[in-house]
């Protein structure tokens, strides 16, 4: 095994980014026609390096990091575009060689400890399984090694915890272990997909703190793939946004909080109720839904609910663009923070456009509005 | 915490609901599950009351014990003058007109096959109000307030529609009887956050046009905060701290209040994670609750006399009441005359 490792990887440059994402797309084949789940993204990430990865549901964030770690294999998904980990491309990559790289060059941890453990196998061996597949170690080896990553994730009682199963931990400690999992093998890249979300927000806390610790100590790169902005801002060092399958805006943390562009990551900052802020303040709405990904819209996908969208905005797809800071990127042909949005946003709310309206003042009923004109259109297009 | 007591209760003649000791208990074969244990809240009319804690708290539990679904274990429930736990199955089906409840998953909660006008109007129907005309002027009326269009939804299902819409549609059917008190049970815990807040706006707005009376039942903080005009922090069964929100969040008194807040991931890049003053380990297992302040296990400031004497709750500074021995602001606890053991006994 080992052997058949180092061949897959002789391309290996020490320079070269660890991962290069080009142009990837993932399309899946149903019955009412091709879903564009993931649209054209590309991206890099170093080594010891944070990407948060944020979006709602249905963004297409999820599928992205299944995408790249070669999860998606059924007949009906479609992929094109390129995927470079250290040099060697995995999009149309064998079974048998992705396999060497799972566990000792990337590894995952899901969403749902309870439902990515095994039921009815212990914890140790839960564990021992990629070690003893990967590393060749003897049963005993294994076991000596599991505990050792028990203890680094914080589980107390190791050795009791090693024969137990899976239902006989609470929530925190199971994604405590399927983390000791991900880490066995030592892989260079983890995937943590919404990794906290089905805990406490007393445990979030551990969990990510465990997470950034690993991270650390063992110079990894992490994908962290959340809806909450709140666990990116202080976990990642860099953000893309997702929206309908595409990235919208990516910069460094700090450049996206403090120079959105993007009117979509703006909505989503204002949307959320904030802790400093005093009871009772009206949050900002954004009004209607995610578009169908089977026929997306011809402009901008944002554009329909959209508070500084023109009719520019409705026809003409606006492309990736640097803003000034070197590494910030965006999507949009009237941005936040700039004349020509501020115009833009001006003119929506003088003609009482619904987007605006519910944007500025928290409308709820306009932002229904909103919410029923792209159903309409759904209805038209034959898939409500 | 852990308190009993009631000294946050208030006595004038707004409150419409009134929770008294309210203990709920599930047997199981191995054992008593001790679900809430002794809590007493009240809202005046025009309130709203958040219920905040984390999973296995007792939350959803004291929400669904207000309905009489089920009847609590012990305590009082006292709503509009009349104890609920007193009342039969048919007056508290009549109660239940004026105290209605919005579940968590807004899909799984209206029923599949049926038209939203039919969902919307059933409560109507059954109760028979009105000529059938004046049903459908009044579920137009409730499905207009909250922003959906009548014309256009009545003859849709629930598939039809997004998740932030069949919340909206479950918020029209629990107002068409004009309640006095709506009991939310993680309102939007299943959205996204901008459907959130389309959301939270709506019954901000809904609570202004019918004047109702809210207990808002959530996990989020932030959420509970903006919505709240009062916050009640649950762990393990009990209540820890009761305060307006705004007090509540900038000088916790309770311990676990603190690191309830101290875990909450701040959206701002230049706030860092809190590395400090996160609590440890797991909740106790409800079959078997600490003696004393149930929080005792947990908290960084827990001595003796936490394990040996439950504390009651008091009032700290204006209108913050704490149970707890040794609050983060605010005098220690006079010994108590007659020191209560068992948080069982208790209970």
């Amino acid at each position: 095994m080992a052997r058949r490792e180092r061949r897959i990887l002789t391309a290996d440059q020490s320079e070269a980014p660890l991962l290069v994402v080009e142009d990837l797309a993932t399309r899946f084949r149903t019955p009412n026609g091709l879903v564009r789940a993931v649209d054209g993204v590309s991206l890099t990430l170093e080594r010891g390096r944070t990407l948060g990865v944020v979006g709602e549901s249905g963004s297409g964030k999820t599928v992205l990091s299944r995408s790249i770690m070669g999860l998606l294999t059924s007949r009906e998904v479609e992929h094109s575009g390129s995927v470079r980990y250290r040099g060697k491309e995995l999009l149309g990559a064998k079974p048998a060689e992705m396999r060497e790289l799972w566990g000792t060059e990337m590894a995952m941890v899901f969403q749902d400890p309870m439902t990515s453990l095994n039921p009815v196998m212990k914890i140790g061996r839960q564990i021992t399984e990629g070690l003893r597949y990967h590393h060749n170690l003897s049963k005993a080896d294994a076991r000596d090694q599991a505990l050792e990553l028990l203890k680094s994730v914080g589980i107390p009682d190791p050795v009791r915890r090693l024969d137990q199963y899976p239902h006989e931990l609470s929530g925190g400690m199971r994604q405590r272990v399927t983390i000791a999992i991900a880490l066995a093998c030592g892989p260079h890249l983890l995937f943590a997909d919404e990794p906290t979300t089905a805990l406490d927000v007393t445990v979030q806390a551990q969990i990510l703190n465990l997470l950034k610790e690993q991270q650390e100590e063992r110079h990894m790169a992490m994908v962290l793939v959340t809806h909450d902005l709140g666990v990116v801002a202080q976990h990642a060092d860099e953000i893309a946004v997702m929206y309908a399958g595409q990235i919208v805006e990516r910069a460094s943390t700090r450049t996206l909080f403090e120079n959105v562009r993007m009117p979509y990551t703006e909505a989503l900052l204002k949307s959320i109720p904030k802790l400093d802020e005093p009871s009772h303040t009206r949050l900002q709405v954004i009004g209607g839904r995610p578009p169908d990904l089977i026929n997306p819209p011809a402009g901008c996908r944002f554009a329909p609910r959209c508070p500084y969208a023109q009719e520019r905005c409705l026809t003409e797809q606006p492309p990736l663009v640097e803003a000034e800071t070197p590494g910030h990127e965006y999507r949009c042909w009237f941005p936040v923070g700039t004349a020509k949005g501020a115009e833009a946003l001006e003119r929506n709310l003088a003609e009482g456009d619904a987007a605006a309206v519910a944007a500025v003042t928290g409308d709820s009923t306009a932002a229904e509005r909103v919410t029923a004109a792209a159903t309409t259109n759904d209805d038209q297009g034959g898939q409500a | 915490m852990a308190g009993t007591g009631s000294a946050h209760l208030r006595d004038s003649d707004d409150v419409v609901l009134r929770v008294q000791d309210l203990v709920v208990e599930f047997p199981t074969a191995r054992g008593t599950v001790h679900a809430v244990s002794g809590i007493s809240l009240d809202v005046r009319a025009g309130e709203t009351l958040g219920l905040v804690g984390e999973s296995g708290c007792g939350k959803s539990t004291t929400g669904r014990a207000i309905m009489q679904l089920p009847p609590p274990t012990s305590g009082q429930v006292i709503f509009e003058g009349r104890d609920l736990t007193m009342l039969s199955g048919e007056q508290l089906r009549e109660v239940r007109t004026r105290l209605q409840f919005i579940f968590q998953d807004p899909i799984s909660s209206l029923n599949p096959r049926r038209k939203v006008k039919d969902i919307v109007a059933e409560p109507l129907r059954i109760w028979n109000r009105g000529t059938e005309a004046e049903r459908k002027q009044r579920v137009a009326e409730v499905l207009d307030a909250v922003g959906l269009d009548p014309d256009v939804a009545s003859e849709k299902r629930p598939h039809q529609f997004s998740g932030g819409q069949c919340q909206r549609i479950s918020i029209a059917r629990s107002l068409v009887m004009e309640p006095s008190v709506v009991i939310c049970d993680e309102p939007v815990s299943a959205l996204d956050v901008s459907v959130q807040a389309q959301i939270l706006n709506l019954l901000e707005d809904m609570k202004e046009r019918y004047g109702l009376t809210l207990i808002f039942i959530a996990h989020d903080l932030a959420v509970v905060k903006n919505i709240s005009d009062r916050v009640a922090v649950m762990y393990l069964g009990k209540v820890c701290e009761v305060a307006p929100p705004d007090t509540l969040y900038a000088a916790p008194a309770h311990p676990y209040t603190a690191a309830l807040l101290r875990s909450i991931p701040v959206p701002d890049p230049t706030v860092p994670p809190a590395a400090t003053g996160l609590l440890k380990g797991d909740l106790p297992s409800p079959l078997d609750p600490p003696t004393g302040c149930r929080f005792r296990t947990r908290c960084p400031h827990a001595q003796e006399r936490c394990a040996l004497e439950e504390p009651t709750m008091r009032e700290v500074a204006g209108g913050q009441y704490v149970a707890c021995h040794f609050p983060l602001h605010g005098e220690v606890a006079p010994p108590s005359s007659t020191p209560v053991t068992v948080s069982g006994v208790a209970g």
